[in-house]
């Protein structure tokens, strides 16, 4: 298979509408991207860091992509009825790829903060955007970078400027909406200047019934003692192909805390990159995935310890049942002048039936000589001694292993930092374990 | 209440229990003794339908019902409580919220509402005070890092919170102190009625000085081989099984 092809075909085509549509900073990489994208082709799953989804297959389906930017009539308000209520937000809305701009939130930013669409921000900040716009995202070394580099004409730019602390989170709910079959190409900066903070929430939801696709670049700049929580959950359908690729750099003392839940989804593939700039950064990388029927569901991740004295902490679980597939691969590079590094991973997973499976591969790649380091991965059943433990206590076997499954993924809910976020999870997970879940339940379709 | 014939149940291919039979009525402590590998544990985790036993041949009727046909909810629901030689580490699930779908599958079997949270929590206060549980353990997982006389107070703890028809005290006995086990001891005294039964399966007579037994029994290669009053306890503390096995001409 050669889905590369009607791509590249596409981009020679409507380049110049493309163009047309999106801002000058985000042009000037485009054309350099798609000669990327043409050489590389998409990777093969004989490729390192995508031997466990098979993306060609993925991008073989003719979707629709809105290059003229025409307005997709919704009223987010009306149309989404969001899953964290009770959390008091700075409440935004991306639609496909395009920031919406209709319902003007009340928040009160602090002075200087910025989150809007890119395109305009870019157009109005060229230098700020272009000083790191694709710097982290290099399209020359992955080829959903450089598709994304060479189709995404908008997305989302968060901006916090030096010393500014962000109290209240910033939540931002991505809504695919398309009455045919769709691929959006959503592009994402997050930049946090030194000594500034800010806590993110994106929740994915499909409004649809329809196949969508979309590819995700998300660059994170952290800068020298400031402070980023990113928390992604995804609540999609079954017709939902995520492909994301998050790149997060560190300068000294910054702090990343950062969380991907999968409650919902058709195949999703998160892809995370993090690298330690500056000393006395520290880093954590959670996710959980919750996962039945024929999901699929794989997070790549990269960490390196390109300095000393950082601290990354790295904790994946899944619970697989049906037929699903989950894929965990995490290296963690400690480079030869990375002295005093401390870096854990874990990857722990429950197959709850023979025909689930799940491929693991924990990596711990040093070159220096003192750390501490450690990785582990494990992949069991639910214990049955405690299954007939709590059926002899009166607990129903459909109840005791909802209370096992819940236990086993709250344990990294429990690590986050935004409390009503964890309480809203532990409140999702129970009611996806219940199958109450089976559809996205922002979407109007199942009110 | 509880009337045991013929039972015959095997481990894989391994026969343990050869032919049970045992009626216990309402009010009567039974204690079961016997030589290690007897099958005392395999006769308990046949009445409370662990899955590992194969039941091959025999029935058990519990208040007329056949017990061996429910799954271990139900037997649970109908009454029967098994206090674990070895209770199980539940991590993640805390003692709180185990209590609490316990109480209400329960209560839901028996058709009442589930019982709202003030309710609930006082309860658990009540009962905890009868083995003197500490109150940080409710906030704990499930014997997790629990102690090994934790655990066996917790699993009192737990009977009390369900108030069984017929409880089975598995080696609730081993690995405690002697305060311990007193406490335990006294605990299960402190929730006997006259409506209630109870199987003690011990080695020791000093749990028996304090639960009073009725009748005891000794299990021996999946029989019960000898049948007797409170004194037989005494009689194999001093003696040992060999006297009994003398009997039965080995």
């Amino acid at each position: 298979m050669h889905s590369e092809k009607q791509y590249i075909e596409l981009y020679e085509e409507c380049r110049g509408m493309i163009k047309k549509h999106s801002s000058e900073v985000m042009n000037t990489l485009r054309d350099r991207a798609f000669d990327d994208f043409r050489r590389m082709g998409f990777p093969s799953k004989k490729t390192e860091r995508y031997k466990y989804t098979d993306i060609d297959k993925l991008f073989e389906p003719n979707y629709g992509l809105n290059l003229k930017r025409l307005d997709i009539p919704v009223n987010p308000y009306e149309a989404f009825r969001c899953d964290v209520p009770n959390l008091s937000t700075s409440l935004y809305f991306v639609v496909n790829d395009a920031f919406y701009t209709k319902a003007t939130p009340k928040t009160h930013l602090p002075e200087g903060v910025i989150i809007g669409s890119l395109k305009t921000e870019a157009e109005k900040n060229p230098e700020l955007i272009a000083k790191y716009y694709g710097k982290l995202a290099r399209t020359e070394e992955d080829a959903i970078t450089a598709l994304n580099t060479m189709l995404a004409q908008d997305g989302l730019l968060v901006y916090v400027p030096k010393n500014v602390i962000v109290d209240r989170a910033v939540q931002v709910i991505n809504i695919l909406r398309s009455d045919v079959d769709l691929m959006a190409n959503r592009r994402v900066l997050i930049i946090v200047e030194d000594g500034a903070e800010i806590k993110l929430l994106f929740c994915d939801h499909a409004a649809d019934d329809r196949n969508f696709l979309t590819t995700q670049v998300i660059e994170a700049y952290v800068g020298n003692n400031a402070g980023l929580e990113l928390y992604c959950l995804e609540e999609t359908h079954a017709k939902n192909v995520r492909v994301s690729n998050l790149f997060i750099s560190q300068e000294s003392d910054s702090r990343v805390n950062h969380n991907v839940i999968t409650l919902h989804n058709g195949v999703t593939r998160n892809r995370t990159d993090l690298v330690f700039n500056g000393e006395g950064g520290e880093c954590s990388l959670c996710g959980c995935v919750i996962a039945d029927k024929n999901q699929h569901v794989d997070n790549n991740t990269l960490i390196d310890h390109k300095v000393g004295h950082c601290n990354s902490h790295e904790l994946y679980k899944y619970v697989l049942d049906d037929k699903s597939t989950g894929a965990f691969a995490g290296r963690i590079l400690v480079r030869k002048d990375a002295q005093k590094t401390t870096s854990y991973e874990t990857n722990q997973n429950i197959c709850v039936t023979k025909e689930a499976r799940m491929y693991t591969q924990p990596m711990l790649e040093i070159y220096a000589d003192d750390v501490k380091c450690a990785h582990g991965s494990t992949v069991g059943q639910l214990n049955d001694a405690a299954l007939f433990y709590m059926r002899q206590r009166g607990i129903s076997d459909k109840e005791a292993k909802l209370l096992l499954e819940s236990a086993f993924i709250n344990e990294v809910i429990d690590r986050m930092q935004l409390e009503p976020l964890r309480d809203r999870l532990h409140h999702l997970v129970e009611k996806r374990f219940r199958g109450e879940l089976s559809k996205c339940e922002g979407c109007k379709l199942c009110k | 209440m509880l009337e045991i014939k013929d039972l015959h149940a095997k481990i894989g291919d391994k026969e343990i229990l050869k032919g049970i039979n045992l009626t216990i009525n309402e009010g009567e402590t039974h204690a079961i003794m016997g030589p290690n590998g007897s099958g005392k544990s395999t006769l308990s985790a046949v009445l409370v339908g662990n899955p590992l036993y194969e039941v091959t041949a025999g029935e058990a009727l519990f208040h007329g019902k056949n017990l061996l046909e429910m799954n271990p909810e139900d037997r649970a629901h109908e009454g029967l409580f098994l206090s674990f030689q070895y209770p199980v580490e539940i991590p993640g699930v805390s003692m709180t919220n185990f209590m609490r779908a316990a109480i209400n599958e329960k209560r839901k079997y028996e058709g009442k509402e589930p019982l709202n949270a003030a309710d609930f929590l006082k309860l658990m206060r009540e009962k905890r005070k009868i083995v003197e549980l500490d109150s940080k353990l409710s906030n704990r997982s499930v014997n997790e890092g629990f102690s090994g006389g934790e655990k066996k107070r917790n699993e009192i703890f737990q009977m009390a919170m369900l108030e069984p028809k017929l409880a089975i005290l598995d080696e609730t006995d081993s690995g405690l102190d002697v305060d311990a086990l007193r406490t335990v001891a006294e605990g299960v005294n402190k929730l006997k009625t006259p409506e209630t039964s109870c199987i003690v399966i011990t080695h020791y007579e000093r749990l028996l000085e304090i639960i009073k037994p009725d009748v005891i029994h000794v299990l021996y290669k999946g029989r019960i081989v000898k049948t007797a009053g409170p004194e037989l306890a005494k009689e194999i503390e001093k003696r040992g099984y060999d006297w009994i096995k003398a009997e039965l001409g080995e």
